[in-house]
């Protein structure tokens, strides 16, 4: 056995308590939700078995620049010409609901052209392609957990969830966060939007202020002249729980 | 409440911004003790789920993760990034290669060996969590308090891996009598 293996099983013997996250089910959509069809069949039914906040649970990938090219933050570089739309920047901090900044996260997206198509075998409706458009972005968040991406403001769409559904114009995010607690994926959405309020996707979330949460703000201080509009919109996952010991601390400063 | 962000699900069109080409191997090709995990993913209905994503996450052979929140310390395993990523292909498979994790560290002792797993998929407004436990650790799975807690017979029984040639079987059922074992995260 290496000295590693020692301290591992000795670890493994005496036990080993790390600080949980905090959970917040209250704030996510419930996956049953009939507003969404699809949900039918893809919610479990039985009750979920309460999983304490172990080693495995703590961690999660350390993700490195080796996972972003140079292009990744630009979805309006990645091809031979510009593509089609209205440029913007759209940019935040990833940070812990107890405020801390999560820094070199990894970040991805995807998105719908200007015109609201994906490039997607699956996605066929009367709408053009745009030949200079991926519509898939990465980054790594700074050392202050921000992040900032160039692209086109993508379009609305139709579905078929109900008659004349649209769907909001979005942008999909992928977040890691530090912990295997923390992974989320979500949708931004652009401020005033009128396809909120026939959208399951935007109504499913049960506290109408935790919906405002995924609209980005449009940021004139940041909107380059005469290039591009800017939209911030910050990321907030899960903080972590204080340890019994920290618990009492804060009472004794009350 | 803690003023977070909310899910939204991963929609239809996932395959464009998610998957790596390198996303299903935790394990590089060639590493010493490389296994397939694969399976399939149901739906309520015994169809497979053709547009999901899997994702896995695990100690590595030692039972230690290359990460700052292992008090032991964050220590690279060769070949090893722990973390698998696959989407489901067209009769609703995936396969992840990885390394068979050790026992993990827990506050009452030791963990039976595990591998967690996030299921995203259109139709899901948030991931769903399980566990993915080895059907030859059966004396350390008896011991697990997770799998204790999970209701006897068939729903911990759906935590258990089956043994193929070359590595496991997990089929992931969302829903009907066949239900996978989630956990609240």
């Amino acid at each position: 056995m290496t000295t590693s293996e020692q301290s591992a099983a000795s670890s493994a013997a005496t036990g080993l308590h790390v600080p949980g996250y905090i959970r917040d089910h209250e704030v996510h959509p419930p996956l049953d939700y009939p507003g969404y069809r699809s949900t039918a069949l893809r919610h479990p039914k039985r009750p979920l078995t309460l999983l304490p906040h172990m080693l495995t649970e703590v961690t999660n990938p350390v993700l490195g620049q080796d996972r972003v090219g140079e292009t990744d933050h630009d979805l309006t570089r990645q091809h031979a010409e510009e593509p089609q739309g209205q440029r913007i920047i759209v940019h935040g901090q990833v940070r812990d609901s107890d405020g801390t900044p999560i820094p070199h996260t990894l970040v991805e997206i995807w998105q719908a052209n200007a015109g609201g198509r994906y490039r997607h075998t699956g996605d066929n409706w009367p709408c053009p392609l745009d030949p200079n458009f991926t519509g898939v972005g990465r980054t790594l968040t700074d050392a202050e957990g921000r992040y900032r991406f160039i692209t086109i403001r993508p379009g609305a769409y139709p579905w078929r969830n109900h008659d004349n559904a649209w769907r909001p114009a979005h942008i999909h995010f992928s977040l890691f966060g530090r912990a295997f607690t923390q992974r989320l994926v979500s949708q931004m959405y652009f401020p005033g939007d009128p396809l909120f309020f026939q959208d399951p996707m935007w109504n499913s979330i049960p506290d109408p202020k935790a919906r405002e949460r995924l609209v980005a703000r449009f940021d004139y201080a940041n909107t380059v002249p005469e290039w591009a509009l800017a939209f911030e919109w910050d990321i907030v996952l899960r903080g972590q729980e204080q340890t019994p010991f920290e618990d009492t601390e804060a009472e004794d400063d009350e | 409440m803690p003023e977070t962000t909310p899910s939204q699900t991963v929609g239809p069109y996932l395959h464009i911004g998610l998957p790596w080409a390198d996303g299903p191997f935790a394990a590089a090709e060639g590493t010493p003790g490389g296994l397939w995990l694969r399976g399939t993913l149901y739906d309520g209905a015994g169809a497979p789920v053709t547009d999901g994503l899997i994702e896995t996450w695990q100690a590595d052979p030692n039972g230690r993760f290359a990460h700052p929140a292992d008090p032991r310390g964050a220590v690279p395993y060769p070949g090893f990034r722990a973390f698998g990523r696959c989407p489901t292909d067209a009769t609703g498979q995936y396969a992840i290669h990885t390394l068979k994790p050790g026992p993990v560290p827990g506050p009452a002792g030791p963990q039976a060996p595990h591998i967690d797993v996030s299921v995203f998929a259109r139709g899901m407004l948030h991931r769903v969590v399980t566990r993915i436990y080895f059907p030859e650790e059966e004396a350390a799975n008896a011991a697990d308090p997770v799998l204790a807690s999970v209701p006897e017979g068939q729903p911990r029984q759906s935590l258990i891996a089956h043994s193929t040639g070359d590595g496991y079987q997990f089929d992931i059922y969302l829903q009907g009598e066949n239900e996978t074992a989630f956990f609240d995260i």
